[in-house]
C-alpha cells in the first residue's frame, strides 16, 4: 500500500517541498467558513429524516472513556453498552468502536468479542503526544497488541507550529507502520492549532502521510469539535478523494453531546463530503454523553413521549 | 515716441484643452464687450467637437488625478492662488471689465476668488473624513465608507460672477479629484479663459479642467446628453434650459446639481458668491463607496484578546 | 438528488399567517377601495394559487394620499424627535414580535424560501426601523447642519424582490427625519406593505403618515410626478429610474434611485476557494438572483478557472428548489411568470450567441414560476449575459489573466452597483476595492447589508444611498 497518494509524492520529496505545498492550499476565511457551518446548522431534520440520522449517529459513535480513573469494570460497563446502547429495544444499533487507554484495550477486546464493535485506543502519549518517538511507538505496538482495531494517534502540534512539518509527517508515517492491520485515526488537536489555515495544513499532511481518518481534537482541551473545523477537514477529504482517489474517514472528537448537535454534523457530512461518508467505516463521533440524548430521542421518535434520563443506562 | 502712444499688445483668448490652448474647432470666435458694450476682445466660439474633445481629455485625466493623494491635490489647488496672487492684476482689470465693477470693487472679488482655492485647498484631505467613516454593521466585518470622485463633470459656471463664481464651481468639482468641462459664461469668458493660463502653470495635470466658451445652450446640449460625462452642474441655467439639459442628463442618469432657486432666470445676480460656500458643492460630486470585509477571530477557537 | 440522507419535508406552518380575501388601500390611517372600484390579485408565485384580491389605486387615490400626507406632515414634523423616534421603536418591536408571521407571508407572496426570508428579510427590516429610531432625535449631530429640515411629503415607490425590506429601507430614514410617506409596492407583492400598514395602526402611528398604495405602475408614475410630493425614492428597473428622472427635472424634487445592476465577483487564484465558491452562490442564487446587486458575473482567474468552476457546479448540485415554506429550501420560486419569461428569454439569448449552459439537476415543480439554478461559461464581454441584468438565478462566468484586467472588466458596464473580491491578499483588495466603479464592494464575502451601511451605486445603477448616516440624507432639506 503506497503511503502516499501518487498524485502528491513529490509534495512530501523533502522539507522544504512539504512545506512549500502546506503553504500552497487555499487560505481559510473563518467568517465564511463559520457562516456555512451555521447556515447547513439550521436544516431542519425532522420524522424520517430524524430516525435515519439517529440511527446512524449512534453506528458511529466511537463510546469513549478516556479517564485516570478507568478500570476494567468502567470498560466492560462501557463494552456491553455500546453492543446493546438501549436494552429495552433491540433494534438500536450498535456503535463503531469503544475508545480507551491502551492498558484497557485488551479488557474492551474482549468484552467487545464478536461484537463487530471495534476496539479503539488512543496511542502516542495521548492527550499531549510529549515523549520520545520510541516510545510513542511502543505505546502503538501495545495497542495493537492488546487488540485494538483502530488507533487513534496525537500529532505533534509542538512540531507543527514551529514549522517541523517533516517532522510531523514522518512520525505519522512511523505510526502507521506499526498499526499493522489496525486503522489510524490521525489527531490534530485544533484546538491548539488555533487557526483554520493550520487546521487545513494539517488535514493535508494527515492524509498525505497515510492516515485512515483525521480527527479533529482529544476532548481533552477547551475547544474540541466544532462545526467550522469539522466542515473544514471534510472539505479536504472530499478535496483529496476527487484528487487522489483515495477515500479517508473524518472524526470530531469532544463537546458533541446532543442529538441536535450530532444531526447538524451529519447534515455537513451529507453537503459537503457526500452520502459516501455517510456510513461509519467514513465518519465517527468521539463522544460519551451524546449516546444517551440519541436514545432519548430515538424513544421520543418510537413512542411520541419525551423520554428522560431515568429511561437510559448510565455507563 | 512717448509711452502714452505705446501701441498695446492684444492677447488671443484661447480654449483651454487637455492642458493645451487650441483654438476652437469651428474656427470661429464671438466678440466680447464691457459692461458698457465696448470691445475686449474676440473669444473662441466653441463647437461641440471642441466639447467632445473636452470630454476625452477630462477622462483621460481622471485616472491620474483621481488617483493622486488628497495632499497633492490639496498642494495643487493651493498653488493655484500662488499663481493667481501674482497674478492678480490681471483679473482685476478683466472681472472689472467683464461684471462693469470698480477696480476696488472688482479687487475685492479677486481676492475672494483666490481666498476661495486656499479653501478649498484645505479641503482636499479633509472631505473623506466627514463625508465617510466606519460603520458598526451587526456581524463579524469591517465596514468602511469612503467619498469618491463621481468622474468627468460638466460645468455650467455662473453667467455673471465670471471669475468668483466661476472658481467658487470649479474648485470644489475637481477638489475631490473629479475633473471638469467647464462652460465659462457667455457673455464674460475672459476671466475664465485667463484661468486656463493660470492652471496650466500650476502643476494641474492637462486635462483636469477644461474651458470652454460660447453659446451656454449649444454647448452644453451635447455634454447634458454625452455617455461618458458622470455629472452636471446646471448653475449657470437658465430654468428652461436646466429642465431640458436635466432631461437629457437622465439618458445615463448623470448626477445633476440644479442651480438654486434664486437663480432660476439663468443670473446668478441675486447669489452672493461671497458668502461662506459650505461643502455641498463638494459632496454634490462624490459617491460613496462601502467596502466590507471579514475580520473573525484571531483563532479557529477564538480568542481572548 | 437522490441521497441516503434524504431530508423529509420540514414546511413551516402556513396558519400562522391570516390573509383577508380582500384587501384596501391605506389612505390616513384607514383601510380603503380604490376610486374607481379596481381590484387586481397577487398570486402565490410557487402555486399560482391567489392569495388575495387587493385595491388597484389611481390617480385620484394618489391625490387622496399626499394630501393625507400632506395634512400629517404639520403635526409629524414638528414632534419632538425623541417621539418620532419612540414609534419607530414601536414598529421594530412589533416587527420583531410579528416576524414569523411576516416571514410566512413574505414567503407565499414572493415565492422566496422561508429561511431567507426568516434568517435575512425579516431580521434586517427590524434592524432598520431599530436604527433609524435612534436618529430621529440626534439629527443635529448627522453632519448636515443644526436642526436639519425634513422635506415632506415622500413619494416611494418599491420593487416586489425584497418587499418588506425594501419598504423597510424607504419608510424608517423619511418617519425619523420627520416627513411622511405614500409608499407603493409592487403589484406583484402588495400584502407585507398592508401588513405594514396593520403594525402602523398597533404602533399608534398618527393617521396619514404613512399611506400604503397598492397598484401598478400607473400609480407609482402618478405619485412620482404628483406636485405635492416633495421626495421620490424609487428601487427598480435603471428604465423606469431614467424616465423618473426625466420626469422630475426642472422640479425641486429630491431623488434617489436604487437601480440595476450587473455586480462583477472577482476570484483571485489566491482566493480562499472554499469561501469563494460560497460567496459566488450566495452571490448570484440568494433570493434566486432576483437581487439589484446580485454578482451575476464571475470573473475568475485563468489559472484557477477549472478548480472553481468544478467545485462551483458540485457545490450548485446541493442546492435544493422546491416548496419555499420548506424549511430546507434553498432556491424558492422566481417572483412572477413576468419575469421568468424575461430570465427564459435573456437565456436563451446567452445561448443563441454561444455561450455555453449548464443548470442544476433539479426538478422543477410542475406549476408555479421556477427556473433551474444556471451557469454560462465562454462568455465573453460581447456577450448580452455578460452586459444586461438577468435579474434570476442565472450566472455568466468570464475569465481574466491579471488584476488590471480583472478591474478593467469589472468596471466595463453602464452599472456600477455592487463587486466581490477574493484573495487572501490584503493589499490586492485594498488595491482593487480602489479601482472598482461601485457602490458597494464586498470582499470575502457577498450579499452583506446591515442597516449601519450605505447601500447604493455608481453610474446607471442610480444616485444617493440608502442606509447608515448617509441615508438621512436624502429625506433631509440640505
Amino acid at each position: 500500500m503506497p503511503t502516499t497518494a501518487p498524485a502528491f509524492s513529490d509534495a512530501t520529496a523533502s522539507d522544504s517541498a512539504l512545506r512549500r505545498f502546506l503553504f500552497g492550499l487555499p487560505g481559510v476565511d473563518a467568517v465564511g467558513l463559520e457562516a456555512r457551518a451555521a447556515s447547513l446548522g439550521t436544516r431542519s431534520i425532522k420524522t424520517t429524516a430524524k430516525a435515519y440520522a439517529i440511527d446512524l449517529a449512534i453506528s458511529m459513535i466511537d463510546l469513549t472513556t478516556l479517564e485516570g480513573a478507568d478500570t476494567p469494570g468502567k470498560v466492560r460497563a462501557l463494552a456491553a453498552k455500546a453492543v446493546h446502547p438501549d436494552p429495552t429495544d433491540r433494534t438500536t444499533p450498535r456503535t463503531a468502536a469503544v475508545c480507551v487507554y491502551p492498558d484497557m484495550a485488551a479488557t474492551a477486546a474482549a468484552a467487545l468479542a464478536g461484537s463487530g464493535v471495534k476496539v479503539a485506543s488512543v496511542a502516542t502519549a495521548f492527550p499531549a503526544g510529549r515523549a520520545a518517538l520510541d516510545i510513542k511507538l511502543a505505546d502503538v505496538r501495545d495497542a495493537v497488541a492488546a487488540g485494538a482495531d483502530e488507533i487513534d494517534m496525537v500529532i505533534d502540534r509542538g512540531a507543527f507550529l514551529s514549522g517541523r512539518f517533516m517532522k510531523v509527517y514522518e512520525e505519522i508515517l512511523a505510526v502507521k507502520a506499526e498499526c499493522g492491520t489496525a486503522r489510524l485515526k490521525v489527531i490534530f488537536e485544533t484546538g491548539e492549532l488555533s487557526t483554520y489555515d493550520n487546521i487545513r495544513r494539517a488535514s493535508w499532511l494527515g492524509m498525505l502521510a497515510g492516515a485512515d481518518f483525521i480527527k479533529t481534537s482529544t476532548g481533552k482541551v477547551a475547544t474540541n469539535a466544532t462545526p467550522a473545523n469539522t466542515l473544514l477537514m471534510l472539505e479536504a477529504v472530499r478535496d483529496f478523494r476527487a484528487q487522489t482517489g483515495v477515500q479517508i474517514g473524518v472524526k470530531p472528537a469532544g463537546g458533541i453531546r446532543t442529538t441536535k448537535d450530532a444531526v447538524k454534523f451529519l447534515v455537513l457530512v451529507n453537503e459537503t463530503a457526500g452520502e459516501d461518508w455517510l456510513d461509519n467505516h467514513w465518519f465517527r463521533f468521539g463522544a460519551s454523553s451524546l449516546l444517551n440524548d440519541l436514545l432519548m430521542q430515538r424513544q421520543k421518535l418510537s413512542t411520541g413521549r419525551y423520554s428522560g434520563p431515568d429511561y437510559v443506562t448510565v455507563d | 515716441m512717448s509711452e502714452q502712444n505705446r501701441l498695446g499688445v492684444f492677447k488671443t483668448y484661447k480654449l483651454y484643452v487637455g492642458g493645451k490652448f487650441p483654438r476652437s474647432e469651428s474656427g470661429r470666435v464671438y466678440e466680447v464687450t464691457d459692461s458698457k458694450g465696448q470691445w475686449l476682445a474676440n473669444a473662441p466660439q466653441s463647437s461641440r467637437k471642441d466639447a467632445r474633445d473636452a470630454v476625452v481629455a477630462a477622462r483621460k485625466a481622471f485616472g491620474g488625478w483621481s488617483g493622486a493623494t488628497a495632499y497633492n491635490r490639496g498642494q495643487v489647488l493651493y498653488r493655484v492662488a500662488e499663481m493667481l496672487e501674482g497674478r492678480k492684476e490681471q483679473f482685476v482689470r478683466e472681472v472689472a471689465a467683464s461684471e462693469g465693477l470698480s477696480k476696488s470693487k472688482a479687487a475685492a472679488v479677486v481676492d475672494a476668488a483666490i481666498d476661495r482655492w486656499v479653501w478649498y485647498a484645505g479641503w482636499t484631505d479633509k472631505i473623506g473624513q466627514i463625508s465617510g467613516g466606519a460603520n458598526p454593521v451587526a456581524g463579524p466585518f469591517f465596514n468602511l465608507s469612503t467619498p469618491e470622485p463621481t468622474g468627468v463633470v460638466t460645468v455650467l459656471a455662473p453667467q455673471k460672477s465670471s471669475f468668483l463664481g466661476l472658481v467658487s464651481v470649479i474648485a470644489p468639482v475637481i477638489a475631490t479629484g473629479n475633473t471638469a468641462v467647464v462652460i465659462a459664461s457667455a457673455d464674460a469668458p475672459l476671466p475664465a479663459l485667463s484661468l486656463g493660463e493660470v492652471l496650466a502653470t500650476s502643476d494641474l495635470p492637462g486635462g483636469v479642467v477644461n474651458i470652454l466658451s460660447g453659446a451656454t445652450a449649444e454647448l452644453a446640449a451635447p455634454l447634458a446628453a454625452h455617455q461618458d460625462v458622470n455629472a452636471i452642474d446646471l448653475t449657470g441655467a437658465g430654468a428652461e434650459l436646466a429642465k431640458e439639459l436635466e432631461i437629457a442628463a437622465a439618458d445615463n442618469l448623470k448626477r445633476v446639481l440644479r442651480p438654486l432657486a434664486a437663480e432660476a432666470d439663468g443670473s446668478d445676480a441675486s447669489t452672493d458668491w461671497l458668502a461662506a460656500p459650505g461643502t455641498h458643492r463638494l459632496t454634490a460630486f462624490l459617491e460613496t463607496k462601502t467596502v466590507w470585509h471579514p475580520t473573525g477571530a484571531l483563532g479557529a477557537s477564538g480568542s481572548s484578546y | 438528488m437522490a441521497s441516503a440522507f434524504e431530508y423529509a419535508p420540514a414546511p413551516e406552518s402556513r396558519s400562522v399567517v391570516d390573509i383577508a380575501p380582500s384587501y384596501g388601500l391605506f389612505i390616513d390611517g384607514e383601510f380603503t377601495e380604490a376610486a374607481d372600484g379596481k381590484v387586481f390579485k397577487t398570486v402565490s408565485p410557487s402555486t399560482e394559487e391567489v392569495l388575495s384580491e387587493v385595491a388597484r389605486a389611481g390617480a385620484a387615490d394618489v391625490d387622496r394620499a399626499v394630501k393625507a400626507a400632506r395634512k400629517a406632515f404639520e403635526k409629524w414634523s414638528a414632534l419632538p424627535g425623541s417621539e418620532r423616534a419612540k414609534y419607530l421603536f414601536r414598529i421594530a418591536r412589533i416587527i420583531q414580535e410579528r416576524s414569523r408571521e411576516l416571514a410566512v407571508l413574505e414567503t407565499l407572496d414572493n415565492g422566496k424560501p422561508i429561511k431567507e426570508t426568516r434568517d435575512a428579510d425579516l431580521p434586517l427590516v427590524a434592524a432598520h426601523f431599530f436604527y433609524y429610531a435612534g436618529w430621529a432625535d440626534k439629527l443635529d449631530h448627522a453632519g448636515y447642519g443644526s436642526n436639519p429640515r425634513p422635506l415632506g411629503v415622500a413619494g416611494q415607490v418599491i420593487p416586489w424582490n425584497f418587499p418588506l425590506l425594501m419598504l423597510a429601507w424607504k419608510i424608517a430614514p423619511a418617519l425619523a427625519t420627520g416627513n411622511t410617506v405614500v409608499l407603493k409596492p409592487a403589484e406583484t407583492t402588495p400584502l407585507s406593505a398592508l401588513f405594514f400598514a396593520d403594525i402602523c395602526r398597533q404602533a399608534g402611528l398618527p393617521k396619514g403618515v404613512v399611506n400604503i398604495l397598492t397598484g401598478y405602475g400607473d400609480a407609482g408614475e402618478a405619485l412620482v410626478t404628483h406636485p405635492d410630493v416633495n421626495k421620490v425614492a424609487f428601487t427598480g428597473s435603471t428604465a423606469v429610474g431614467k424616465a423618473i428622472a426625466r420626469s422630475v427635472a426642472g422640479t425641486d424634487k429630491k431623488v434617489t434611485l436604487e437601480l440595476g445592476g450587473k455586480g462583477a465577483n472577482i476570484v483571485f487564484d489566491d482566493a480562499p476557494i472554499d469561501q469563494a465558491v460560497e460567496g459566488i452562490v450566495t452571490g448570484i442564487f440568494f433570493n434566486q438572483g432576483q437581487v439589484c446587486c446580485a454578482g451575476s458575473r464571475l470573473l475568475v482567474q485563468e489559472s484557477v478557472q477549472d478548480e472553481v468552476l468544478d467545485a462551483l457546479k458540485r457545490r450548485l448540485s446541493t442546492l435544493r428548489l422546491g416548496d419555499p415554506l420548506d424549511k430546507n429550501t434553498d432556491i424558492g420560486a422566481i417572483n412572477s411568470a413576468e419575469q421568468l419569461s424575461r430570465i427564459t428569454a435573456l437565456v436563451e439569448t446567452g445561448e443563441a450567441e454561444g455561450a455555453e449552459r449548464w443548470s442544476a439537476p433539479c426538478e422543477l415543480p410542475s406549476s408555479g414560476y421556477w427556473f433551474a439554478p444556471t451557469l454560462f461559461t465562454n462568455v465573453t464581454q460581447a456577450h448580452t449575459v455578460a452586459r444586461d441584468e438577468i435579474f434570476g438565478p442565472v450566472l455568466s462566468v468570464l475569465s481574466f489573466r491579471t488584476p488590471d484586467e480583472a478591474v478593467a472588466k469589472a468596471n466595463n458596464s453602464q452599472y456600477g452597483l455592487s463587486a466581490g473580491i477574493w484573495t487572501e491578499k490584503g493589499s490586492r483588495i485594498l488595491a482593487v476595492a480602489n479601482k472598482l466603479r461601485a457602490g458597494v464592494v464586498w470582499a470575502n464575502t457577498f450579499n452583506k447589508f446591515d442597516p449601519t451601511s450605505p447601500f447604493g451605486g455608481y453610474k446607471e445603477s442610480g444616485y444617493g444611498r440608502e442606509g447608515g448616516r448617509h441615508g438621512l440624507e436624502a429625506y433631509l432639506d440640505v
